[in-house]
C-alpha cells in the first residue's frame, strides 16, 4: 500500500530547461511531419518565437525533472514494474517554446484504491511557469499500481 | 503547414482527418522513450517486461496521446487548443497501427469564445480502443 500521507505533499518547485535538439528528437521519435515542431524558419513563419514544444510535452519535462518530494519512483517507494499510465489531464495557458526554463511544481492531490486494494491510485497535479512567471501549462497524471 | 479548416464553418458531427500512426517497431519505443525521458524499462526492455508479467514491451500511453496531439494540431493550430485529457483503456501492443479519431460533438462558448468539444480516440487493429477522451479548442 503507498502512503496515503503523500495526499497533499507539494514538491519542491525545479526548473529544467526546454532544449530545441530535445524538441527535434521528440519531433523524430514521433514520426512528426508539420515542420513548425523541427525547423525554425517554419516555425517563425507561423508566428512562433522559436520551436514550440507540442502539446504532450510538459509531461517530458517532469519525468526529466523529477521531484525530491512526492516522486512516485523515489520516496514514494513504486514499483517501476506495477505501474501503469490511468489518465493524463492537460490545460494550456501559453505555449511553452524552445530556450524557457520551465519551474515545474507538483501536487500529490490523491491516492486511493479499487478492487480491494488490487489496484491503486495516485493523482498528481502539476503546474509548468516560465521563466517569466506566467502559467503555461496545468497537467494531471493518474498512475496506476498494479498490487496484484 | 496551418489549419486545413475554416474555423467558423466547424460543426456538430463534423470528424477530424483520421490520423495513422505506426507499426510500433521495438526501434520506435526506444527512440521514445530517449525523446521523452521516460525510462520505465517496461517499453524498452524485454526481459524487464516478461519478469513485469507482460507478453513483451509495449507501447507508451503518452506516444499515442502523441499522435492524438498531432491530430488535433494539423486540425486547428496548437495555440486554440485549451484542455483536453484521456483515458488509456488498453494496453499498446509492439507492432500495432494506431488510428486517432476525433469528433464535434458540441459548440458553446465559455471564456468568451467560441469553442468546439470533441470526442476523441486512439485505435488499434481490430479496431480496440486504447485511449478515450475530449478536447476543448477554441474556434473563433
Amino acid at each position: 500500500m503507498i502512503d496515503r500521507t503523500f495526499v497533499g505533499v507539494v514538491s519542491e518547485p525545479r526548473t529544467i530547461g526546454v532544449e530545441k535538439g530535445q524538441l527535434r528528437f521528440f519531433a523524430k521519435a514521433t514520426g512528426e511531419t508539420n515542420p513548425i515542431y523541427f525547423d525554425e524558419t517554419a516555425a517563425r513563419a507561423a508566428g512562433h518565437r522559436a520551436l514550440p514544444a507540442p502539446p504532450t510535452f510538459t509531461f517530458s519535462l517532469a519525468l526529466g525533472a523529477p521531484p525530491k518530494r512526492g516522486d512516485i519512483f523515489g520516496d514514494m517507494g513504486i514499483d517501476m514494474r506495477r505501474v501503469l499510465h490511468g489518465e493524463q489531464h492537460f490545460t494550456h495557458h501559453r505555449t511553452i517554446y524552445a530556450g524557457d526554463d520551465i519551474t515545474l511544481t507538483t501536487t500529490t492531490t490523491d491516492i486511493y484504491d479499487k478492487k480491494g486494494g488490487a489496484l491503486e491510485f495516485v493523482v498528481q497535479d502539476t503546474a509548468a511557469v516560465n521563466q517569466h512567471g506566467e502559467l503555461c501549462i496545468e497537467m494531471r497524471v493518474v498512475t496506476v499500481v498494479r498490487n496484484a | 503547414m496551418n489549419a486545413s479548416i475554416r474555423l467558423p464553418t466547424i460543426k456538430v458531427g463534423d470528424k477530424l482527418p483520421e490520423h495513422v500512426q505506426g507499426p510500433l517497431k521495438r526501434g520506435t519505443l526506444a527512440l521514445f522513450a530517449g525523446a521523452s525521458n521516460d525510462h520505465v524499462l517496461l517499453h524498452i526492455d524485454s526481459d524487464f517486461a516478461k519478469e513485469a508479467g507482460m507478453p513483451d514491451v509495449f507501447g507508451h500511453g503518452m506516444l499515442s496521446m502523441a499522435y492524438l496531439a498531432q491530430m488535433l494540431t494539423r486540425w486547428v493550430p496548437q495555440d486554440r487548443l485549451r484542455h483536453w485529457n484521456v483515458r488509456f483503456t488498453a494496453i499498446t501492443p509492439l507492432y500495432a497501427t494506431i488510428r486517432c479519431r476525433g469528433e464535434v460533438t458540441e459548440i458553446f462558448e465559455e471564456n468568451g469564445e467560441r469553442r468546439a468539444r470533441l470526442r476523441i480516440g486512439a485505435f488499434i487493429d481490430g479496431d480496440k480502443q486504447t485511449l478515450d477522451g475530449e478536447a476543448v479548442v477554441a474556434i473563433n
